[in-house]
C-alpha cells in the first residue's frame, strides 16, 4: 500500500502508485457495497465533518453515504460563500471545527485554495470535495476508476476531455490523474474555455471534436453552465452544440467501444444528446456508484495515515517515559 | 547645531557619481562636506561607517500609508517608521485613501502628520477618484501635492485621462497611472498563464495592463504631458514604454522589488501575502523587467507598500486584499536579486532608488551633494537574514519575504539631518503597538 499523505486537496502531484492504492482500496469497498449488510466498522468513532460552502447536493450525498457505510460520526454545515462575507466564515469556522475535535473534514468551497488555508490552520484532515476552479479529486478518482473497469489499465489509452475547460475543476484533476497513469489526454472545446498554457499540465488540445474523438477510449463530457453566454465565452448554446455538443450522429463516428462519461449533472440536449446519455456506451450511473466506493477508499487511507500518526505519537511518549 | 560626522564608508552618490571612501559632514540639517579626510570640531555624533555604505536616503515614490481611513494597516506615523527603518526617507504616498486625497485640505493633512521621513503627498486625478470630474490640480500643487494618480485603478474615460494630462501639463507635476483594463483583468487574481491554471485562480492577462499603457503613452505623446507609468509588471509594458522613450516621448516608469524577484509559481501557495495588483508575472516577464533596469527603461524601483492587517489577509487567496508591504525590504530585496544576482552593479542599483526616482516628481533629495538636505542610509552590505514578521516596523505584516534570506541591513538612516532610525541600539523605531496578529494558530503564518 502505497499511502502516506494526511490530506487530499487534489490529484496534482499524487504518484501512479498512490492513485492505484486509492482504486485498489476502492474496488474492495465496492465489493462491500454490494453485499446485503453493506456497512463496515472501519471508521468507528471517527468525527468527519462536511463542510460545503457551496451547494453540491450530488457530491454531497456520495460522501455522507461513504462516511455511513464506514460507521463515522458525521456533522454537515452547509452555508452559501455569497451570504457571508468571504473569509471570515472560514476562519471562524476553523476555529470551530478545532474546537470540536474533528478528525477529517469534507470541504467544498467556491474558492481555489480555500482547502489549503484550513489544511494549514488544522490538525483535522481534509478531503477537497472541490475548490473553485481548482481541483475536484474524488470525482476525478471515480472516473479513473470507472476508466479502469471498462477498459483496464489506462497507460497509453486515449481519453478525450470535451466542454468547458477554463471553469473545470474536474477537467484539472482529471489531466492530473490520467497523467500519472500514463494515458494520453486531449481536451476539447472552444478556444475561449481554454485556460492559459494548459498543455503545461500535459494535455493536448484541439477544437475538433470529431477528429479528436475518433480514436478515443474515454470520451468525458463535461457540463456546460448556461450563463457562460453572458460571460461572453460563448455566442449561443445552440452553436455550443453544434460544434460540441455529444450526439448519437457524433458518436457513431467513434469507436465502437468508446466509453461516454459526464460528471453530472447534465445538461441535456447542450452538451449530451439524451439517447447518447441514456444509451449502451454511457456509464454515468456506474460513476456515481464508484463515487461512493472511491470516498470510502479516501476517508480509510487517510484515517489510516492518522491513526499510524497516534501510534508513532504513543511510541514516542513510552520512550520519553522510560 | 548639531553636527553628525560619518566616519570612513564608502561614499556612493549615483547623481555625483561618488563610489570612494570618504567621510560625510552634516551641518544643521545639511550636507556640509563630503571628503577623504575631515576634520571637524564640535562633532555631536560620529557614526563609524567601516564596512558599510554610505548613500543617500532612499527615495520611494509608490507608497501606501492608509491614512485617513485604515488605520488599523499603517499610519503616516508608522508608515514613516517603516520607511526609516528600511533606509527611505522620502515616500509619495498615494490617495487611494479613505476618503481620497482630493482637496488642498487632506494634501495639508497628510503634509502636517508627524512623520520620522519626508511624507509628500500625491493627490487625486479625479474627485473621488471616481473617474468622472477633474481635481483642482493647480491648488492641490499649491497645498504640496507631488504628482496626481487615482492609484489602484486606471482612469477609465480615454478623453478625461487625456483631459487630465493636459492640465497637469499646466500645472507641471506628472499624472502617476496604474494601467489596468477592468474589463481585462475581471476580478482575476493570478498572472494569466500555467500557474493560474494550475492553481484555479482567474485569470489577469498581460494585456489588462498593456492595454492601458499603450492608450496613455499615446495620451501622453498628444499632450506632450509627462507621464510616470506605476508598477510595470510586463514584458510588453516595458516594451511599449522602451519605443515610447525611443519616440522622444516625456514618460518615465517604475517596476517594484517583487516584479523582478518573484514569478506567478509563487501563487501555488495560496499565501495571500503574494497576492498583489497586478498580480505576479511569468519568468520571462521578470527577466524582460530586468533587463528594463538595466539598459534605463525603467527609471525607478518603488515599494508599492500595500499594508493590510493580518485579519483582512488571512482568508482566501481571491478574498484578500491585493497588495504587500515594501517600505523595510526595498533595499535588502535590490541586493539580493539585482546586485547578487548580477542585473546591476551597486550604484546603478542605488541609482534607481535615489535620484532618479526623485527626478521623476523634480525633487532635490535623493543626493549627497553640498548643501542639500542631510538624507543618508548607511548600509551594512555584509549581513544576510532570515527576515522574520517581529521585525518588521510597519503595522502590517503581509510580506512573502517573511522566512526567506536577503542580504543587506539598515544601520542608520538620517533623514534632514537627524538619526531617525538605527538598528543596534539607539532605535528611534519602536513600536509597542506593533504586537503581531491576534489568534492562536491562524496568527502564524510565516
Ligand atoms: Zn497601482
Amino acid at each position: 500500500m502505497q499511502w502516506t499523505k494526511r490530506h487530499l486537496l487534489g490529484l496534482e502531484g499524487l504518484s501512479r502508485e498512490e492513485i492505484a492504492t486509492v482504486l485498489d482500496t476502492a474496488a474492495i469497498f465496492k465489493e462491500i457495497l454490494g453485499r446485503p449488510v453493506k456497512k463496515v466498522p472501519t471508521l468507528r468513532g471517527v468525527t468527519i465533518a462536511n463542510l460545503f460552502f457551496e451547494a453540491s447536493t450530488r457530491t454531497r450525498m456520495s460522501f455522507e453515504l461513504a462516511e455511513k457505510r464506514l460507521s463515522a460520526d458525521t456533522i454537515n454545515f452547509s452555508a452559501s460563500t455569497s451570504s457571508v462575507k468571504k473569509g471570515e466564515t472560514l476562519r471562524d469556522t476553523a476555529r470551530n471545527i478545532e474546537a470540536m475535535m474533528v478528525d477529517m473534514v469534507v470541504m467544498r468551497h467556491s474558492s481555489a485554495g480555500a482547502p489549503h488555508f484550513l489544511a494549514k490552520h488544522l490538525d483535522a484532515s481534509i478531503v477537497n470535495a472541490g475548490d473553485g476552479t481548482h481541483e475536484h479529486p474524488t470525482q476525478a478518482l471515480l472516473d479513473l476508476f470507472t476508466m479502469r473497469e471498462h477498459v483496464g489499465e489506462l497507460q497509453n489509452r486515449k481519453v478525450v476531455i470535451v466542454g468547458d475547460i477554463l471553469h473545470s475543476r474536474v477537467a484539472r484533476s482529471d489531466v492530473w490523474g490520467l497523467k500519472a497513469l500514463g494515458a494520453e489526454v486531449t481536451l476539447v472545446g472552444p478556444t475561449t474555455f481554454m485556460p492559459a498554457e494548459i498543455e503545461g499540465m500535459g494535455a493536448s488540445v484541439s477544437q475538433d471534436l470529431d477528429r479528436a474523438a475518433e480514436d478515443a477510449d474515454i470520451v468525458n463530457i463535461l457540463r456546460i453552465q448556461r450563463e457562460r453566454q453572458e460571460g461572453g465565452f460563448l455566442p449561443s448554446l445552440r452553436e455550443y452544440t453544434r460544434l460540441f455538443g455529444v450526439t448519437s450522429e457524433r458518436v457513431a463516428g467513434m469507436r465502437d467501444d468508446v466509453v461516454i462519461m459526464h460528471p453530472g449533472p447534465i445538461n441535456r440536449g447542450v452538451e449530451l444528446a439524451p439517447d447518447v446519455a441514456d444509451g449502451e456506451r454511457s456509464v454515468i450511473l456506474e460513476q456515481v456508484t464508484n463515487g461512493v466506493a472511491v470516498r470510502m477508499a479516501v476517508l480509510f487511507l487517510i484515517s489510516r495515515v492518522r491513526a499510524s500518526e497516534r501510534t508513532e505519537d504513543a511510541e514516542l511518549l513510552a520512550e520519553v517515559s522510560i | 547645531m548639531k553636527r553628525i560626522l560619518i566616519r570612513g564608508g564608502r561614499v556612493i552618490d549615483p547623481a555625483a557619481g561618488t563610489d570612494d571612501t570618504l567621510d560625510v559632514l552634516i551641518d544643521d540639517g545639511r550636507i556640509a562636506e563630503v571628503a577623504g579626510s575631515i576634520e571637524a570640531d564640535d562633532v555631536s555624533t560620529t557614526v563609524d561607517a567601516d564596512g558599510r555604505i554610505v548613500a543617500p536616503g532612499l527615495v520611494d515614490i509608490h507608497v501606501h500609508l492608509r491614512e485617513p481611513g485604515n488605520e488599523d494597516a499603517e499610519t503616516i506615523e508608522s508608515g514613516s517608521r517603516a520607511a526609516v527603518h528600511g533606509g527611505v526617507t522620502t515616500v509619495a504616498a498615494m490617495p487611494n485613501t479613505e476618503p481620497p486625497i482630493d482637496t488642498a485640505s487632506w494634501v495639508e493633512f497628510v503634509a502636517s502628520r508627524k512623520a520620522a521621513a519626508r511624507v509628500l503627498p500625491v493627490a487625486a486625478i479625479t474627485v473621488g477618484r471616481r473617474g468622472e470630474n477633474l481635481t483642482e490640480m493647480a491648488e492641490l500643487r499649491t497645498a504640496g501635492a507631488v504628482a496626481f494618480s487615482d492609484d489602484g485603478c486606471s482612469v477609465l474615460n480615454a478623453a478625461l485621462m487625456r483631459r487630465a494630462l493636459d492640465y497637469a501639463r499646466m500645472v507641471g507635476v506628472p499624472v502617476v497611472s496604474h494601467c489596468e483594463d477592468p474589463a481585462l483583468s475581471g476580478n482575476g487574481t493570478a498572472n494569466e498563464g500555467l500557474s493560474s491554471t494550475r492553481a484555479g485562480l482567474k485569470p489577469v492577462p498581460a494585456a489588462a495592463e498593456e492595454v492601458m499603457v499603450a492608450r496613455d503613452l499615446i495620451l501622453a505623446g498628444t499632450t506632450g504631458a509627462r507621464l510616470h507609468v506605476a508598477h510595470v509588471s510586463t514584458a510588453g509594458s516595458v516594451e511599449l514604454v522602451r519605443r515610447a522613450k525611443a519616440d522622444g516621448l516625456p514618460v518615465t516608469c517604475e517596476t517594484c522589488p517583487h516584479y523582478f524577484s518573484l514569478t506567478d509559481e509563487e501563487v501555488l501557495t495560496y499565501d495571500s501575502s503574494v497576492r498583489v495588483n497586478p498580480p505576479l508575472r511569468s519568468r520571462t516577464d521578470v527577466e524582460a523587467i530586468r533587463e528594463g533596469l538595466r539598459d534605463g527603461t525603467i527609471d525607478a524601483i518603488a515599494s508599492d507598500h500595500a499594508p493590510h492587517t493580518h485579519e483582512d489577509k488571512e482568508v482566501e487567496f481571491d478574498a484578500a486584499p491585493p497588495g504587500m508591504i515594501g517600505l523595510e525590504t526595498l533595499l535588502p530585496v535590490t541586493l539580493t536579486n539585482l546586485v547578487d544576482g548580477g542585473v546591476l552593479d551597486l550604484p546603478a542599483a542605488l541609482a534607481l532608488l535615489t535620484h532618479r526616482p526623485a527626478g521623476i516628481l523634480g525633487l532635490p533629495h535623493g543626493t549627497l551633494a553640498v548643501g542639500s538636505e542631510a538624507d543618508v542610509c548607511i548600509v551594512d552590505p555584509t549581513t544576510s537574514r532570515t527576515i522574520e514578521a517581529s521585525w518588521f516596523r510597519s503595522k502590517s505584516k503581509n510580506s512573502p519575504w517573511i522566512g526567506r534570506k536577503l542580504r543587506g541591513t539598515v544601520t542608520t538612516t538620517i533623514c534632514r539631518g537627524e538619526i531617525v532610525s538605527a538598528e543596534n541600539g539607539g532605535d528611534t523605531g519602536a513600536d509597542p503597538s506593533a504586537s503581531p496578529g491576534r489568534g492562536r494558530k491562524l496568527a502564524v503564518h510565516a
